[in-house]
């Protein structure tokens, strides 16, 4: 796929004009960007630049007139706070159990529907559907309708199942209570499957049978065929999931706020922020915590983005 | 596709039925709790409390009914929720498409890091903009109104949407844009009747992308609306904690949210993957 733009770029005779128009030129052609850019750069990097300096204040909306600067205290106070500590780990628990989890669950299922058979298609929908229900439904379904010790589906078809041997007294586990992080990851990766199921079908689609074929005639077997050519064709695509999968699982607030309202030692940064700032108000926290949280993530995405960069001109140069 | 499949000798594919069996085992696995969502909300509320469930129990719309007329009504919320998706999802394509075309087809210079920092602006976790903005609200007086959650959620989705758009221009034929500017085309007639028809789908799937996005969207909505501007997610947080019988109209309410995204997503299932990778499966 070579795109477009490197044929543009190449086009020899645009360096050969005078300056003024060539000036004109890249005006012209980056004012099609600039409305997108500009929008983004006040919505988006401005808050951050305020985040900043809030951080240096002492600020809690409930004493309003103690507002003054705090120099390092606030990230002091982030840095000895236990909670903090057990957020970053938490958040790091929940978006590596989910990414993982649904990413393998996604290949294998990926695999199974890569394959012909009859309602194939009706399969890929079914897969699809728990993507489609909105997050705060979803974990209001898993939290109330599953997982609810008294009348939640997991414990009712415990009871029935023990009832067809003839027991009485089936076990009926108070799931949240008992695994609180695990109820979260579960319902996470019950949405998140059929996501990284779609990528990674995506890709197993484009793979070029030919070639599988011709391995097969030479007498490969279907594991040798999936280490040595379904692999490495799906890497990039294994990646993509898991690096947008990551994009999406740190900032979750939604299962969390649902399933155990951060109790139970699943509060991950986004709920703790929260927390700081909604109901403690107490604002120069919330925003040198947050300031930790975005330079944290810098350092993260800095690694994903070269990921995503290589790839990336791995795609420009074919 | 087919031809290639049926030409791979029989006896190498020995666990077929097996696996096809298990395809579907699985498939109905992670369906189940949506469709247990839908039974349920059609249950009355003690069929719909009972160990072992009440799978057969007689159908009623009495969650539905308790649903939209028992307490506050969920009409407001999910107009709300209507535009605020619909109206970004809008000013995410206004914004997009120009932005695209001046990093595909006519790039600037550094293109690829303008890309970059579009996606960056992803990563950067939402939670930490979070205080200014509603520092900014409070002041300007735009706490729980509609139209700080549009532009919100227009800066949320616009970077996908930049990266999808992107993917799609560049698979428009160069030699079209060559013939339209020796015709004296112009920028705009250019996008508009040149561009425009190849990269529809394309469109298409960044517009449902934003859509989905925007209409689950609850951190925001939950911080910055109240009683006026608040949206569908942040109306189902009330069934938080149980209030007694009330599994089949939590079920009813739901389903009832979720189910334009569903309809949305089931109408276009291919839109959806070209959507969720960025563009860069097609």
């Amino acid at each position: 796929m070579t795109s477009v733009a490197e044929k543009t770029t190449s086009s020899p005779g645009t360096e050969a004009r005078p300056a003024r128009t060539a000036r004109s030129i890249a005006w012209a052609r980056r004012a099609p960007l600039m409305p997108a850019l500009i929008f983004m750069i006040i919505v988006t990097q401005l808050p951050f630049v305020a985040t900043l300096v809030i951080s240096f204040m002492d600020w809690n909306a409930y004493y309003p007139d103690e507002i003054g600067f705090a120099g390092f205290d606030n990230f002091k106070r982030v840095f000895t706070d236990v909670n903090m500590r057990d957020a970053v780990l938490t958040t790091i628990y929940l978006t590596a159990g989910v990414v993982i989890i649904s990413l393998l669950l996604g290949l294998g299922i990926a695999l199974l529907l890569d394959r012909k058979f009859s309602g194939r298609g009706f399969v890929r929908t079914m897969m699809i559907a728990p993507f489609l229900v909105v997050p705060v439904a979803a974990a209001l379904l898993w939290k109330h309708a599953l997982y609810n010790p008294e009348y939640g589906l997991f414990n009712g078809a415990i009871t029935w199942v023990w009832k067809l041997f003839g027991s009485d007294n089936p076990p009926q586990p108070d799931w949240i209570s008992n695994m609180p992080l695990w109820a979260v990851i579960f319902a996470l990766v019950w949405q998140w499957t059929p996501f990284m199921m779609l990528i990674l079908l995506a890709g197993l689609q484009g793979r070029p049978l030919d070639v599988v074929e011709a391995a097969r005639i030479d007498g490969a077997n279907s594991w040798q065929i999936f280490r040595s050519m379904t692999l490495p064709h799906l890497r990039q695509y294994l990646e993509l999931g898991a690096l947008l999968g990551s994009i999406y699982i740190v900032q979750n607030f939604d299962a969390v706020f649902t399933i155990t309202s951060g109790g139970l030692g699943t509060a991950n940064l986004p709920y703790t922020i929260y927390q700081i700032f909604y109901q403690a108000h107490d604002y120069g926290r919330a925003s040198a915590a947050a300031v930790i949280v975005v330079l944290g993530t810098i350092i993260i995405a800095t690694f994903a983005l070269r990921t995503v960069s290589s790839l990336f001109k791995q795609e420009a140069n074919r | 596709m087919s031809a290639v499949v049926a030409s791979v000798p029989k006896k190498k594919d020995r666990g077929g039925p097996w696996l096809s069996l298990l395809a579907w085992v699985v498939g109905i696995l992670f369906v189940l709790p949506v469709l247990w969502m839908v039974l349920t909300s059609f249950h009355s509320e003690e069929d719909a409390a009972t160990n072992p469930p009440a799978v057969f129990a007689p159908l009623t719309l009495d969650g539905y009914r308790e649903f939209f007329s028992g307490g506050a009504s969920p009409w407001p919320p999910l107009l709300n929720s209507l535009t605020a998706s619909v109206v970004s999802t809008i000013l995410v394509l206004l914004l997009c498409f120009p932005a695209a075309y001046a990093l595909s087809i006519k790039p600037v210079r550094k293109w690829t890091d303008v890309l970059f920092f579009f996606l960056s602006t992803k990563m950067l976790p939402i939670v930490a903009g979070l205080l200014p903005l509603y520092l900014f609200a409070q002041k300007a007086g735009l706490l729980d109104n509609i139209w700080l959650l549009i532009v919100f959620y227009t800066s949320m989705n616009l970077p996908i949407a930049v990266w999808m758009m992107r993917s799609f221009l560049s698979e428009v034929p160069v030699e079209m844009l060559e013939a339209a500017s020796v015709d004296g085309a112009g920028l705009t007639k250019t996008l508009r009747s040149v561009i425009a028809p190849v990269v529809m789908p394309g469109i298409a799937a960044t517009a449902l992308i934003c859509f989905i996005f925007s209409w689950n969207e609850l951190l925001f909505a939950r911080v910055l609306t109240a009683t006026v501007a608040e949206t569908a997610p942040v109306f189902l947080t009330s069934f938080v904690t149980s209030q007694g019988l009330f599994l089949a109209q939590l079920c009813a309410a739901a389903f009832v949210v979720s189910l334009p995204v569903l309809v949305a997503g089931f109408a276009a299932q291919d839109k959806l993957v070209q959507g969720l990778s960025l563009g860069s499966v097609k």
